[in-house]
This record gives C-alpha cells, sequence and structure tokens, in this order.
C-alpha cells in the first residue's frame, strides 16, 4: 500500500466518515483507461479515499457462446480475450482440451516447438505493449512509437504464419493449422536482433529516467502476501516476490527443457512490475534462440482422425476421409466426458481454461480464469489514499485487457 | 501430489468425498462443512485463490447447482478443487472471501451469471452485466439469443 503523507491532509479514516468527498468518474471511455473500465472514485482533494472498480463495459459473453461451439470453432473467440497476446490464449485452450482427451503425450514435437515460439512471441508482443503504452501515458510518447515498432515487426511475422495481423486463429486441437513458413528461423532471427536494439534504447529512456521513476518507484505497493490472497499471478505477482511460473513450477509443453529465469521484484511496485516485464522480454527472446536451435522437422498435427482434420488429398479421393471431414465440421471434436482445469502462463499471469464436457463436441461448460480479471478486483486496494496521478501507472502496469477481464 | 493432502481432508472430515478427474484432485464438499473445510485448507497452506465458478447440471443431476472453488498452494505446490452441490430451491453459499479475498470478483461474478448467493460477501452485485439486467444468462435455461437491450426508447405515439 502506498502511504503517502500529504502535509496539511486529514488522517484516512476521518475522511472515510466525512460527507464532504467528491465523487469523479474515470472511464469507461478515458484517453488513460485504454481498457473501457469505469472507476468511480471518491477523493479529497488529490488523494482517493474510496474507489469502486466497474468492468463488464466488453462482456461479449465467451462462456456462453463456447458453450454452443464445436471445440476448434471455441479458437477465434479465444483470440478475443487477450487479444495483445493471442497465441497464448490458444495453446491454453488447445492443451486444456487436449488434456480431457488424453493426447498430451501425442503431441508432435515439432507442433510443441512451434507452440511454445509463437506464444513467447506473442508474450514479447503483449509486454511490449504494456510498458510502451504506460510509457506514453506517463509523457514518453517516444518510447510507445518505437516498441509500437518493434510489435509491428512481430505482428508482420505472425501474419506470414497464418494470414492475420491480430486474431490468428493459428491452434487447433491436436496441432497447429500450418507449419512454419519457409524463411520464419531467418526472419525471426533478424527481428530479434533488431528488437535488442531497441529495447536497450528503451532502457536508456526509461529505467533511469527521473520523471518515469518517480511516478512509478513505490506507487501502488502490494506485499508479497496480498499478492497471495489477492490471487495474483504472472508479472505482478512476480513483482511482489512471489516467485510463480506456471511454466517453471509446472512445466507443459517442451518448457522442461529450455534454460530460462524467472525474474522476481523485490519491492512489489509499479518499478518492479516494469522491470519484470522488461527482463521477461529478454528472457522469452532468448528462449525463442534455443527453440529456433532445438526444432527439428516433423509433423504438425497429432496422427489420429478423431481429432484432427484429415489431409486435403484424403478429403476428395476418398470416402473414408471425406466422412471424417464432415464428421469434424458437423460435430466437431468428440470428447470424453470429464472435466478439466488447464492453467498455462499467459501474458498477465495464470490462464486457465475451466472445461466441463458431457461426451459431445461442444463443451458443456467454459470457463476462463482471467489473470487481468483477477488482478484488477486487488486495484481500489492499490489506489487507496494515493494520488489520483499514481492510478494511471498503477493500471497500466496491471495491464488490465478488456477482452480478457470482461470476456 | 496433492491425493496426500485429498487424504488428510477425508480424515479430518468424513462428508467429504474425493472424486477422480483425470489427474486434477477434486473433493465433493457439502454445504454445510464448506467453511470449515476452507478454514482447515487455509492452514494447511492452501494460500492463494485461483478460480471460483458455478456448473449447471440443468436436468443432468439431482442438485442442479454446483459451486467450484480452485486452490493452489504456494509453498507445497499441491492444486484442489471443491465441490459443492446446490438445490436450485435454495441457492445460498457462504462465501470464502473472508479467507481469500482473491474470491470477491469471481464469486460476484458467478451470483451474476448463475444466481447463487454467497452468503457473508462484503460486496455481492452484478459484475458483468447492468444492473438492470434480469436473469443469469450462464444459466442453461437462459436462452442463448434472447436479448435485453438497456435502450430507453420514446414510446411510438411520441414521435
Amino acid at each position: 500500500m502506498s502511504e503517502r503523507v500529504v502535509l496539511g491532509q486529514k488522517n484516512p479514516e476521518d475522511l472515510e466518515a466525512s460527507n464532504d468527498l467528491m465523487t469523479i468518474n474515470m472511464g469507461p471511455s478515458h484517453p488513460a483507461m485504454h481498457g473501457t473500465v469505469r472507476l468511480v472514485l471518491q477523493i479529497e482533494g488529490e488523494r482517493i479515499v474510496a474507489s469502486d472498480v466497474q468492468p463488464g463495459y466488453l462482456h461479449r459473453c465467451f462462456e456462453k457462446e463456447a458453450e454452443y461451439a464445436t471445440y476448434n470453432q471455441v479458437f477465434p473467440y479465444t483470440d478475443r480475450l487477450n487479444y495483445l497476446s493471442p497465441m497464448l490464449n490458444n495453446v491454453g485452450f488447445a492443451l486444456a482440451v487436449e488434456t480431457l482427451l488424453d493426447i498430451t503425450d501425442d503431441i508432435p514435437l515439432r507442433t510443441q516447438y512451434i507452440r511454445v515460439m509463437v506464444g513467447e512471441i506473442s508474450r514479447i508482443t503483449d509486454h511490449l505493449t504494456c510498458i510502451g503504452a504506460s510509457a506514453m501515458e506517463l509523457g514518453g510518447f517516444t518510447v510507445f512509437l518505437y516498441l509500437i515498432k518493434v510489435r509491428e515487426w512481430f505482428y508482420e511475422l505472425l501474419e506470414e504464419l497464418c494470414g492475420a495481423r491480430l486474431t490468428y486463429s493459428y491452434v487447433r486441437i491436436g496441432g497447429v493449422s500450418h507449419d512454419l513458413t519457409e524463411n520464419f528461423t531467418i526472419r525471426l532471427k533478424d527481428i530479434l536482433a533488431r528488437t535488442k536494439n531497441m529495447l536497450s534504447e528503451t532502457e536508456t529512456m526509461l529505467t533511469n529516467n527521473k520523471i518515469f521513476r518517480d511516478r512509478m518507484e513505490n506507487v501502488a505497493i502490494v506485499s508479497k502476501e496480498d499478492a497471495i490472497a489477492w490471487g495474483f499471478t504472472g508479472p505482478c505477482g512476480r513483482a511482489s516476490g512471489l516467485d510463480y511460473d506456471v511454466r517453471k513450477d509446472y512445466p507443459y509443453l517442451i518448457y522442461d527443457r529450455l534454460a530460462f529465469d524467472v525474474p522476481v521484484g523485490e519491492h512489489g511496485d509499479c518499478y518492479d512490475r516494469y522491470l519484470v516485464r522488461l527482463e521477461e522480454i529478454k528472457q522469452s527472446m532468448s528462449m525463442l534462440d534455443q527453440c529456433m536451435e532445438q526444432i527439428e522437422p516433423g509433423p504438425i498435427v497429432v496422427d489420429d482422425l478423431r481429432v484432427s482434420m484429415p489431409a486435403k488429398k484424403e478429403v476428395y479421393n476418398t470416402i473414408e476421409g471425406m466422412i471424417a471431414h464432415f464428421k469434424h465440421v458437423v460435430d466437431g471434436v468428440k470428447v470424453p466426458a470429464g472435466e478439466t482445469y488447464g492453467f498455462t502462463e499467459g501474458g498477465n499471469g495464470e490462464l486457465g481454461f475451466f472445461i466441463v464436457s458431457d461426451g459431445t463436441g461442444r463443451p458443456y461448460k467454459c470457463h476462463v480464469r482471467s489473470p487481468s480479471f483477477t488482478t484488477l478486483q486487488a486495484l481500489p486496494f492499490m489506489i487507496k489514499n494515493a494520488l489520483i496521478s499514481d492510478v494511471i501507472p498503477t493500471f497500466g502496469m496491471i495491464n488490465m485487457i478488456g477482452g480478457e477481464c470482461d470476456r | 501430489m496433492s491425493q496426500a493432502l485429498v487424504t488428510e481432508l477425508m480424515d479430518r472430515f468424513e462428508q467429504v468425498t474425493s472424486v477422480s478427474m483425470g489427474q486434477d484432485a477434486v473433493v465433493i464438499v457439502p454445504r454445510d462443512i464448506l467453511l470449515d473445510v476452507a478454514g482447515f485448507l487455509k492452514e494447511k497452506n492452501m494460500d492463494a485463490p485461483v478460480a471460483c465458478t458455478v456448473i449447471d447440471w440443468l436436468g443432468k443431476a439431482n442438485a442442479r447447482f454446483e459451486v467450484v472453488y480452485q486452490l493452489r498452494s504456494t509453498t507445497q505446490g499441491y492444486r484442489l478443487r471443491m465441490k459443492t452441490p446446490l438445490d436450485s430451491e435454495d441457492l445460498v453459499c457462504p462465501s470464502l472471501t473472508e479467507f481469500w479475498s482473491g474470491f470477491n470478483w469471481q464469486e460476484r461474478e458467478a451470483y451474476d451469471m448463475y444466481g447463487v448467493v454467497f452468503e457473508g460477501h462484503p460486496d455481492l452485485r452484478r459484475i458483468l452485466m447492468y444492473e438492470e439486467f434480469s436473469g443469469h444468462p450462464l444459466r442453461k435455461d437462459y436462452p442463448k439469443d434472447k436479448r435485453q437491450p438497456l435502450i430507453r426508447r420514446k414510446a411510438v405515439t411520441n414521435v
């Protein structure tokens, strides 16, 4: 908690009891509330005495829609959860369904590498946007332009891979939709080298910038105990000293084959959240390097007609292939009855899919444990007794994504 | 891994039963002892709240609703899912926010979407839907294409 002593101010306890507080609305449409969320602030001067955070403006009935879609049709919906890192959502959903199908061990190695690579690229774009947007809101417009340019390089690379700039729908149950393009590795290496330069420029501009540090340091401090109790995960949790990364603690895909460090903060303030994200970008870049060295040719979908689409050649030339194709499109992948909670490390923390299947081709229930939603509920607690200007870095560093929070 | 905890829990509380769900550790906890079980788990280092939701088993089970809590231990790495069946006539469940404050919004969402009332919740309001919304959209008997626009239109005669 940020306990700021402001000269001439009353005690927080007296303020809460007093009636002459001013109520102001921040959002849902506000330049700094970039995730369409409404904050109702009770203020005394510039100090926030109480606040109410109201999400829901971007609610698109993800869970209801998912109950009426076949498992593969859910992928486009997952793209629109955290739209800064759609690949991570794709992968998370696919892994949960594959656990229910009990084919986790059959996924080809190349597919696993591809999923990790596109996932880490998405994590980089997610963190770049978070840092860039926050820097812009604190006055560093150059950083924003630099980082969004870098993000665009990665977007272009993924666009070449699957045809979409943002809503990829690239992963399928049991595999991915396309193999890596011929030049993928060469282009990725080039982009990573250029990104490294841009990152060092960003660091020069931000990390020891007086204005930036003054706005970020000792703002919205969350202790480790509070972080655990509020359900923090991901960069926000790690900044508070909670050493928890799903990739390390419950390894999935091929993360146990990669060498990487999990950055952990000491103070739990906004500045630590920024540093953790910056370091995670570097770790992801090193993971991409390792993946490019280790990846080998091979199939990209699991060889099981119940799960994967047959090859087009089969569909057009054999009756079995055509029937399999038809059944996939009309009925979807039949998933045995049961339930599972599949969780992966998303851009903002533990991204979980709780899926209940009743044995048909559509989920009976599909609940998303969204990290933004869980983290955002601590915002009133984080900005209590802070200044209005502190809301901006705090909110920016939570990196609330409307699509994921409101679903 | 989490099986040790489940065994311990079942030794302590007779009414708790465990269900086999793949690799996940799942226990069914009757509503009456949910708070006691929560207190016990909190002492056993299940300190992190993960998720809370409801399953609607319309016509598929005797108890229509099932509240699902997902917990994690930051020290031991245990994961546990608690399920509490609720009858549709009596949709009240004790709130676990006093043990894990992180369930605050999750329980509000469950209330919003399924209409389960969490007793003892500090601030039980709708969260994703607007206040004027009637019904609970994720219930299985809520039609998917039903519309409730929040627009005040002038009556035709006034035009």
